[in-house]
């Protein structure tokens, strides 16, 4: 029986062999196919568990992951939830990231060729790897008096440092928690998935940057500014009686003082007939080129995202009066909005918006840093000092007076765009300090005034003033 | 001739070694999740030293000449066995706590291992009772079927259920039946192998002894069928063919033994849902992702575990379902990668060749076929459920011997060792009367002469 045995010995021998060939074969022919598999747990959840690094506003962390006794290792925390949301975005488990946690990932979780070293190094020393810390533009009392200035109202504030385009302040009401998104809990995490989502009151909506809205008055700046380069001067007198639209029953009326006002004082009062009939002489043309030169339909601040503002297209005459006091179908982030009232303040040079500062390593050495940088040139230097005169006017003498600052010269341009005859109007107002170099937009979707030219001024310009002066 | 040392002192240290490797695993599995020992970690030492102590000292007394590698191989593969089945109870919340039923069955094993070799010292009497084994294991394999204490778990109808415990026969009946096997093919093997005609040069037998084969194969086909359980069916079919072989020395059998298998699989595969399903998630796990759940998560771990293995307790076994029994190969894949997975199959192989040595090295036809038997049944259990787990052939649901949690297996396997060892123990005994045995030869230093 010795040689069948021996046989069997052979066989045996070739199955193992088999069995360590196939292993061996396995891990060097399918095991990144594998690692790279969506449905790879392992991997997803490795990643969901690394350090990453904080984002911070000043000193202070508003994003921060700190070790925990589960197989994540490090929850993401965010302490101060509701007021920087819209900046930091979330990091969630199921429902992927967003905001700065999203567009700053390869940072924060220390994955980009500059943290190469650092990570061997680091691994060398048997440490887990770490990311770099993201320093934003914002801050923190600015932040704070926007959050404050809207009380919990449905709308949004976006300041700018109009020098470089830093965003000083960017808030969306109402907000939300990120952390109930990025808890471990995940059954916990659905449910807040499903309850925001569900929420009429839209908390994941960025209102700043992410959503459009009619811009109402404040894009009398804009009609302003296509005239002022067309040959207006602040004071050329413009016909302000009531205007029948063309070709249309509809009849814009306004008391402007006068029917023939200077363009300035019919900025002053928000003269709608004035600037109706502004629009429809200058063109629609005209008005979307002096709109796409203030960074109309552009993406902003890729950080974190935005959508265009929109002038529309293929427009007749009577649309392109409405759409010259902002109305028809012009629509506009809070955030393009107080880059004209920047771009202004500027002498006519838009700066591109950023919202990251800087990017620091542990030991505090700089990965990268933000390099203000020019987007366009929106308006000649004489209309934008022309411009700043009239919104000044607007702040000492017109509908937004509840932003004057003592002994700073503050411009701004109230709005209220009356959507439909139900919903109570926006408010926008739109503002620049000199002194402090700062532009600021105000945006607040339910005034809960009537319908009335002055809600702008009522409503919003204290909230600019308030986030004006935290800048300081 | 050659005259074999007892080697009962390398038994000890290697055994030393084993207990060493498996606390290693377990230790170091706390101080990766908890970062401290587990307070009862001497307990844990002190037991498996204990159990160690005890195997190791039976052998010493009742079989002082077996074979020195098998008692530690075996001892380790159950260690690290334990290591793994505690290391995937602190992954579950709450805990479990199968580790330690797993050694409360280890101690029943080693008891009923200790047991077979004081009451058996002389396996050849196993040799008298073929046809009582025969049934025995027959029924034993059946069991499941009968009505009552029958139960199906995963799809499969192989357990009986006592109460609160479970057990499976088909474990006790692996070596019943080879028992039964060897016995009855020593008793028939002239006549099995008389060759009938002669076609494209192999041995036919005579019709008449196709019997035998061909009721084992129906057997297994019913295991197959009424069980739905693939991997006992094949194991039986493959250890008869396979003893058939070597007791008759035909290789005419085994290629018969073939056909029929084949001939079975491609009737019953259009048939049977579940083999159709085992199949595809052999050969693309991904088409569908819920169904091969399982295999699919064993792949994500052994490539996360990589080269090396994520360490004890770093990886993530615990996502893979019934990682404990079936899967234990993916986990210890994972933690300690391919290289620690590969040196487990090769444990394996090791005791697999220390079996067929024995079958070697016997002296008489029962305990050759009986020690070929046994060491078969651990190759093709290992082949089957490691090949399966790592994609190398459809999934059979089989215990990894001495690893998988199951304490009807454990103590099959422990019990299936020490029949081994009896045997190894009087093939390697020095023969006639001599009391103390020479030293070989070959153990000598080699004398070293310097040629100037």
């Amino acid at each position: 029986m010795n040689r069948p045995i021996r046989v069997l010995s052979l066989v045996v021998f070739v199955l193992f062999l088999a069995l360590m060939a196939n292993l061996t074969y396995a891990q060097v022919a399918r095991q990144t196919v594998l690692n790279e598999r969506p449905e790879n747990r392992r991997v997803t959840d490795a990643r969901f568990a690394q350090d990453r690094g904080p984002i911070m506003v000043g000193n202070i962390p508003i994003a921060q992951s700190v070790p925990v006794k589960d197989h994540f290792k490090f929850q993401r925390e965010y302490p101060n939830p509701a007021l920087y949301a819209p900046i930091t975005g979330f990091y969630s488990y199921y429902y992927g990231s967003t905001g700065l946690e999203a567009s700053q990932s390869p940072y924060l979780s220390g994955a980009t060729d500059q943290q190469v070293l650092e990570q061997l190094i680091r691994a060398a020393a048997g440490q887990a790897p770490r990311g770099a810390k993201v320093e934003t533009t914002i801050s923190a009392k600015a932040q704070k008096a926007a959050w404050d200035g809207l009380a919990g109202r449905k709308g949004a504030v976006v300041a700018l440092d109009y020098h470089t385009g830093a965003v000083k302040a960017l808030v969306s009401s109402p907000s939300f928690d990120p952390s109930l998104l990025a808890t471990h809990d995940l059954k916990a995490s659905q449910a807040a998935w499903e309850q925001l989502n569900k929420a009429a009151e839209k908390p994941l909506a960025n209102r700043a940057t992410r959503e459009i809205y009619a811009p109402g008055s404040t894009f009398k700046l804009i009609t302003a500014a296509a005239a002022l380069e067309t040959g207006y001067a602040a004071d050329s007198q413009i016909d302000s009686s009531r205007y029948r639209l063309p070709n249309s029953d509809k009849v814009i009326t306004g008391s402007c003082g006068g029917s023939k006002v200077s363009l300035s004082h019919a900025l002053q009062v928000s003269c709608n007939p004035g600037f109706a009939r502004l629009g429809a002489e200058l063109g629609a043309q005209t008005l979307q080129e002096q709109a796409e030169a203030f960074g109309f339909g552009k993406r902003w601040l890729p950080e974190i995202g935005s959508a265009a503002s929109r002038f529309p297209t293929g427009i007749d005459a009577a649309q392109t009066a409405m759409s010259a006091i902002g109305e028809y179908e012009v629509a506009a982030t809070p955030l393009q909005m107080a880059m004209v009232a920047a771009a202004i303040a500027n002498d006519g040079v838009v700066m591109e918006p950023y919202l990251v500062n800087r990017i620091l390593r542990d030991d505090l050495s700089v990965i990268s840093e933000a390099t203000p940088s020019q987007a366009s040139i929106a308006v000649s230097s004489t209309t934008a000092a022309q411009l700043r005169q009239m919104m000044v006017g607007v702040v000492e003498s017109g509908t937004g007076q509840r932003a004057k600052i003592s002994g700073v010269e503050v411009g701004g341009k109230t709005g209220t765009a009356v959507t439909d005859r139900v919903r109570t109007p926006y408010a926008w107002f739109v503002a620049y300090a000199k002194e402090y170099g700062v532009a600021v937009a105000v945006f607040i979707e339910d005034a809960n005034v009537s319908a009335s030219e002055v809600a702008g001024g009522r409503v919003s310009a204290p909230v600019a003033k308030a986030v004006l002066e935290a800048l300081k | 001739m050659i005259v074999y040392r007892k080697r009962r002192g390398s038994e000890a240290v290697m055994l030393l070694f084993a207990i060493a490797l498996a606390i290693g695993g377990y230790l170091a599995t706390h101080l990766n999740i908890d970062q401290a020992l587990p307070h009862e970690w001497p307990w844990a030492l002190g037991i498996l030293f204990a159990l160690a102590g005890v195997a190791h000292l039976v052998v010493r007394i009742r079989i002082p000449y077996a074979d020195p590698m098998i008692l530690p191989i075996v001892m380790l593969l159950n260690g690290i066995g334990l290591a793994m089945i505690h290391r995937l109870d602190l992954g579950t919340n709450p805990v479990m706590h199968s580790g330690e039923l797993q050694l409360m069955w280890t101690s029943v094993a080693v008891f009923v291992f200790c047991v077979v070799l004081i009451i058996l010292p002389d396996y050849t009497i196993l040799n008298r009772y073929t046809y009582l084994f025969f049934l025995a294991g027959i029924g034993l394999l059946l069991l499941p079927l009968l009505p009552v204490i029958g139960s199906e778990k995963h799809g499969s109808r192989i357990w009986i259920q006592l109460g609160n415990y479970s057990f499976q026969p088909a474990e006790i009946a692996k070596i019943v039946l080879a028992i039964a096997f060897a016995s009855y093919l020593v008793e028939k093997r002239e006549v099995l192998a008389k060759a009938g005609s002669r076609v494209l040069g192999i041995e036919l037998p005579r019709p008449r002894d196709l019997g035998p084969i061909l009721i084992m194969w129906l057997a297994s086909l019913a295991v197959l069928v009424l069980q739905k359980d693939l991997g006992t069916s094949l194991l039986f079919f493959g250890l008869f063919v396979v003893m058939l072989y070597v007791a008759t020395e035909r290789g005419f059998w085994p290629i018969f033994g073939g056909l029929l298998f084949g001939l079975g699989a491609v009737v019953s595969y259009p048939l049977f849902s579940h083999l159709q399903t085992r199949v595809s998630a052999w050969l693309d796990p991904f088409s569908n992702y819920d169904q091969n759940y399982q295999v699919i998560q064993a792949q994500f771990g052994i490539a996360w575990g990589g080269l090396f293995g994520t360490g004890w307790g770093l990886g993530r076994p615990n996502l893979i379902p019934i990682a404990k029994s079936d899967f234990i190969a993916a986990a210890i894949g994972e933690e300690l990668g391919v290289t620690g997975l590969i040196a487990i199959i090769l444990l394996y192989g090791i005791l697999v060749a220390r079996g067929l040595r024995a079958a070697l090295g016997s002296n008489e036809p029962f305990g050759k076929l009986l020690a070929a038997g046994l060491s078969l049944i651990f190759a093709l259990q290992v082949f089957t459920i490691v090949g399966g787990v790592t994609r190398l052939l459809p999934l059979t649901g089989l215990t990894t011997p001495f690893m998988s949690q199951g304490g009807s297996s454990l103590v099959a396997n422990w019990a299936m060792t020490a029949l081994l060892l009896v045997i190894t123990h009087h093939s390697r005994r020095p023969s006639g009367k001599a009391s103390d045995p020479q030293a070989s030869l070959a153990s000598d230093t080699t004398q070293v002469i310097t040629v100037s």
